[in-house]
């Protein structure tokens, strides 16, 4: 793949395909379907952070004519511990049974404890309150710090540390603990003139997606049970419910709705089995959908976390030596995203000497679940905010500085290969060259920057490309649409049979029309179903040569293919690709190409962000009057789609530097689960996000695509806490930079 | 317990329908007029998902009881391409790409017709505050913006 | 023989930064150093993902690697 190619239709910005449907409300997600005879569940919660189940009493609920089913733990299969291979990563099963409905404790305020189906969604909620559960209540711990202490309460008595040479014989909230590390810090810290050290920390937030978690499913005892549902990886849905549940995959079909956000919150299960529970004990469809409360506090979020960062370098800004720490905070089971933040921490930087300790703890808050690049924020903020003071320190420009330890081609990461062909260099020039960058720092404002790394992976994609006779075609791929990848699918193929983007469909086919596909996320999809497709369209071409051939009496080496023709290279014949999907028929049979792949070779995406805030000082409010994404997408296959994954994350980011965190009482119930108060951004706080999109290729994809979805997301964090920080001649060490902690600063600076 | 008959009209259809006084004309949209285009992304007034006009005016439907649509004129998503085609907003959204999961569209769509048909001629600023009880979690809101922008532009008799 | 580079977590295990292997097949080399280093668990290792020469390989357990190769056991990655 060379690094210059022309391209007939990749790179233009055409309509999606499946847009008609979403602008005119056709489009349905997962609380849109509805079914005969179908009735409605809802979930009981705990109201308390930690306690003992002593009982559950449903009788009373299942005495009322309303109600058709009640669901508890007792309704799955007893399981031992055992890991599930999905897209997010092994998931221990007994634990994702028990976070649908809870076993003998529940662990966080919201925990699931029993569900109701019932005739009306109002009668269900109704009906909740005729479930009588007896609890003991236990001390509950809210906080990463305090559950890493000697005294903490524990949440899980058969929970000691890994990660220590001796397995520690006191149970604990520390589940794992893990170090990388290269070089030697001590004699890198020793070398340096200048050492910069600071702790953060970073709150909980949420995915924040619109669309609440939503099912109809039907159990069916014959083996074709059924769930609808908005998921970004409805086969992954469909291993872990028939694990929990202990069914046969092939007895459970998933069907992967449209979905409205996920971001990774959407690669676990919650509802889907509950349901089908429900469904089988009533012999009816039920439909489960979430309230916003609940999405809030049962679902997601994100790890709070502690960190500290030290940055070693010596006087003409070499970086001699950097040292990190981080706790992330789990929820109420282990599996925080701990080990990619120790993964890419300082994986910006090309400096030999790199230690860093990470720790995975539970609290009694809902387990956390994947948000775009996990783990990567918290940890590369702590890494970024240092940095950049290093530069104020050493007199230097923050971009210079980036540029002078750059990672790049060959550069060590602490974690284990050495980088290939990256695009650091190239944003960091971008962002020095911006428009942005060029421009003075308007009076009272603040700048700041950031960079970003993460890795983007690969995996398992099928698709299928089904030809018409009349040279349309299909294309059959199981990646939930969350962003525009149709549209991406639809360029790719019509790259390689030579046609118009709008003569191919791609559809989003269901755990029965295609072999395992891995899900929606971890910036996979335009690189890995990508590549599935381009293998599948260039099968489509090698058997319309053969039918070419065959026509002509010529060899399958004799044709050539291009711009949509087959063309005879021995003669004079020509077969446009319609004429030879018009013939199949008679020629053999119908046209269809199929790659069921496990790409390798993702290429990581690097970020730089620019950040230009105004602070009130008399309130501590924080606006953003500049924004800059610059990153480096490999091959920009839809460019609008591309942007909109940069201003996506960035606001995201911004979102999550300056207002979102959950905020806890000390009962440990969260007092902000709706949107007024978990404060997301709006319209109204935002320009434009400026974006400038890099291209350094990714030789392992045909086309040179790295993924995009999830790096943008990482930069913001330092950015916006190093440019509020200018703004008001303060150290910003925790976020988000809400208007009280900002006044905080400004008045206790 | 005995339901409400309410008689309205629905994107220019007269419609009837039976419901509890303490359905939502949200719940009632999308659970017995099978009008689905509608969303619900918080139930609370906060996200704007389920964005209608009633007698002209932007409301939330999850804010508004189905009994209160008597005799009243609703318009929703499903009502807002006309026969010939998209409306000019709709297909501005598409060109612009502002759109990514979809979910906020139709409520982003139905209130940026509202805006321009209250202010045919709005600034930036003026967008985004009309807009400010909308939300796109996937967007960062720069493509929707441009998208109403322009399609102001072009409903004026502009490009 | 494939160089198989230890992380510091694995030096742990293995006390030794690094070795030498015969097998040419991931799966080959997994049984290979489970054997020479105790402490390495067969299981574990064959669900990790790998780096052969820098390029990440989530599921390697097919993978061939060449005589001068360098190979590093990772933890998977997924994503959100």
């Amino acid at each position: 793949m060379s690094e210059a190619q022309e391209f007939k239709y990749i790179g233009q910005r055409t309509i999606r395909p499946d847009g008609f449907d979403k602008v005119t409300g056709r489009a349905a997600y997962g609380a849109d379907l509805t079914l005969p005879g179908m009735i409605w569940g809802k979930t009981l919660r705990s109201p308390h952070a930690h306690a003992k189940i002593i009982s559950i009493d449903t009788s009373k609920a299942e005495a009322h004519p309303d109600v058709m089913s009640v669901a508890t733990f007792e309704d799955f299969v007893t399981l031992q511990s055992e890991s599930v291979a999905g897209t997010e990563g092994a998931s221990g099963v007994l634990d994702v049974a028990r976070n649908c409905l809870a076993d003998d404790k529940v662990l966080y305020h919201g925990h699931a404890i029993a569900a109701i189906a019932a005739r009306t969604e109002r009668a269900a909620k109704d009906a909740l309150d005729l479930i009588d559960v007896e609890y003991e209540l236990l001390p509950s711990v809210m906080d990463v710090e305090d559950a890493m202490k000697e005294d903490s309460p524990v949440l899980h008595d058969d929970m000691f540390t890994a990660g220590y040479d001796e397995k520690p014989s006191k149970a604990s909230n520390i589940a794992t603990r893990v170090e990388m590390k290269m070089g030697d810090v001590d004699a890198g810290f020793a070398e340096a003139d200048i050492i910069v050290e600071r702790e953060f920390r970073t709150p909980t937030a949420h995915q924040g997606y619109i669309e609440p978690h939503a099912c109809t499913v039907t159990y069916d005892e014959n083996g074709q049970s059924m769930v609808w549902c908005c998921t970004q990886g409805h086969f992954d849905v469909r291993t872990l419910t028939a694990k929990v549940l202990g069914m046969e995959l092939g007895k459970l079909k998933v069907i992967a709705s449209e979905i409205g956000g996920g971001f990774g919150g959407k690669t676990v299960i919650y509802q889907e089995p509950v349901a089908l529970v429900l469904s089988k004990k009533s012999g009816r469809p039920v439909k489960m959908v979430m309230d916003r409360d609940e999405v809030f506090i049962a679902t997601g979020p994100t790890s709070a976390a502690k960190l500290k960062a030290k940055v070693g370098a010596k006087k003409d800004g070499t970086i001699t030596a950097m040292q990190g720490w981080m706790a992330y905070e789990a929820g109420a089971f282990k599996g925080s995203p701990m080990v990619p933040g120790v993964m890419t921490m300082f994986t910006p930087y090309d400096c030999p000497n790199v230690l860093v300790e990470g720790f995975d703890v539970v609290v009694n808050k809902s387990k956390v679940a994947a948000y775009r690049a996990p783990g990567a924020p918290q940890a590369e903020y702590a890494a970024e905010m240092v940095v950049n003071e290093l530069a104020e320190i050493l007199g230097m420009d923050p971009i210079d500085l980036r540029l002078k330890n750059a990672a790049k081609e060959g550069t060590q990461t602490i974690y284990g290969p050495k980088l290939k062909r990256v695009g650091l260099v190239e944003c960091l020039e971008a962002a020095k060259n911006s428009p942005h960058y060029q421009s003075a720092i308007p009076e009272g404002q603040g700048r700041g920057l950031a960079s970003g790394f993460w890795f983007n992976i690969g995996g398992q994609s099928s698709v299928s490309i089904n030809m018409n006779p009349d040279g349309t075609g299909t294309i059959v791929e199981g990646s939930p649409d969350i962003g525009g990848s149709r549209a991406s699918m639809q360029m790719m193929a019509a790259e390689v049979l030579q046609i118009e983007p709008k003569n191919l469909k791609p559809i989003i086919a269901d755990t029965e029309n295609l072999p395992y596909s891995a899900g929606t996320g971890g910036s996979r999809t335009t690189f890995a179903t990508g590549m599935a497709v381009i293998e599948a369209s260039e099968k489509v071409v090698a058997q319309v040569k053969e039918r070419a051939a065959a026509v002509w009496n010529v060899t399958a080496e004799q044709v050539e293919y291009a711009d949509g023709v087959a063309r005879n290279t021995a003669g004079e014949d020509s077969m446009t690709l319609a004429e030879v999907c018009k013939s199949a028929e008679k020629t053999g049979g119908q046209i269809s190409g199929n790659a069921n792949i496990n790409a390798r070779g993702a290429g990581p995406s690097f970020a730089v962000h620019l950040c230009d805030v105004a602070v009130d000082k008399e309130t501590g409010k924080v606006d953003v009057t500049r924004y800059t994404a610059i990153q480096d997408a490999g091959k920009a296959i839809h460019p609008g789609y591309v942007e909109g994954q940069l201003q996506g994350g960035a606001v995201q980011g911004i979102g999550w530097a300056l207002n979102e965190e959950y905020i806890y009482n000390s009962d440990g119930v969260m007092e902000n689960p709706g949107f007024l108060d978990y404060r997301v951004p709006l319209a109204s706080d935002l320009p434009m996000i400026e974006t400038i999109t890099v291209e350094v290729p990714n030789a392992f994809h045909p086309y040179g695509v790295r993924g995009v979805g999830e790096t943008g997301i990482i930069p913001p964090l330092g950015a916006v806490g190093y440019a509020v920080g200018n703004a008001i001649d303060r150290k910003v060490e925790e976020l988000p930079c809400s208007p009280p902690r900002v006044l905080a600063l400004i008045q206790n600076g | 317990m005995a339901k409400s008959h309410v008689t309205t009209s629905i994107n220019g259809q007269p419609q009837e329908f039976l419901c509890e006084p303490g359905d939502t004309l949200l719940d009632v949209l999308r659970n017995d007029l099978n009008l689905t285009g509608t969303k619900e992304g918080c139930g609370s007034g906060d996200c704007g998902a389920c964005s209608v006009t009633l007698n002209g005016r932007l409301v939330c439907s999850c804010l508004v009881l189905g009994v209160e649509v008597e005799g009243a004129e609703v318009e929703t998503i499903e009502g807002v391409s006309t026969g010939d085609g998209l409306h000019v907003i709709q297909e501005k959204f598409l060109e612009h790409a502002a759109l990514q999961c979809g979910i906020c569209t139709p409520g982003l769509i139905v209130s940026a017709k509202a805006l321009l048909e209250e202010n045919p001629n709005p600034t930036e600023e003026e967008a985004r505050y009309y807009l400010a009880g909308n939300l796109c979690r996937c967007t960062g809101y720069d493509k929707i913006i441009r998208a109403v922008m322009d399609s102001a532009e072009t409903l004026r008799g502009g490009a | 023989m494939a160089i198989v580079i230890f992380s510091s977590e694995l030096q742990k295990l293995t006390g030794e930064e690094q070795t030498r292997v015969d097998a040419e097949v991931f799966k080959d080399i997994v049984t290979e150093i489970s054997n020479q280093y105790s402490a390495l668990e067969h299981d574990e290792l064959m669900e990790m993902a790998v780096a052969i020469d820098g390029e990440i390989i989530h599921t390697p357990f097919l993978e061939k690697v060449a005589a001068t190769s360098e190979v590093h056991f990772l933890y998977r990655i997924s994503g959100g």
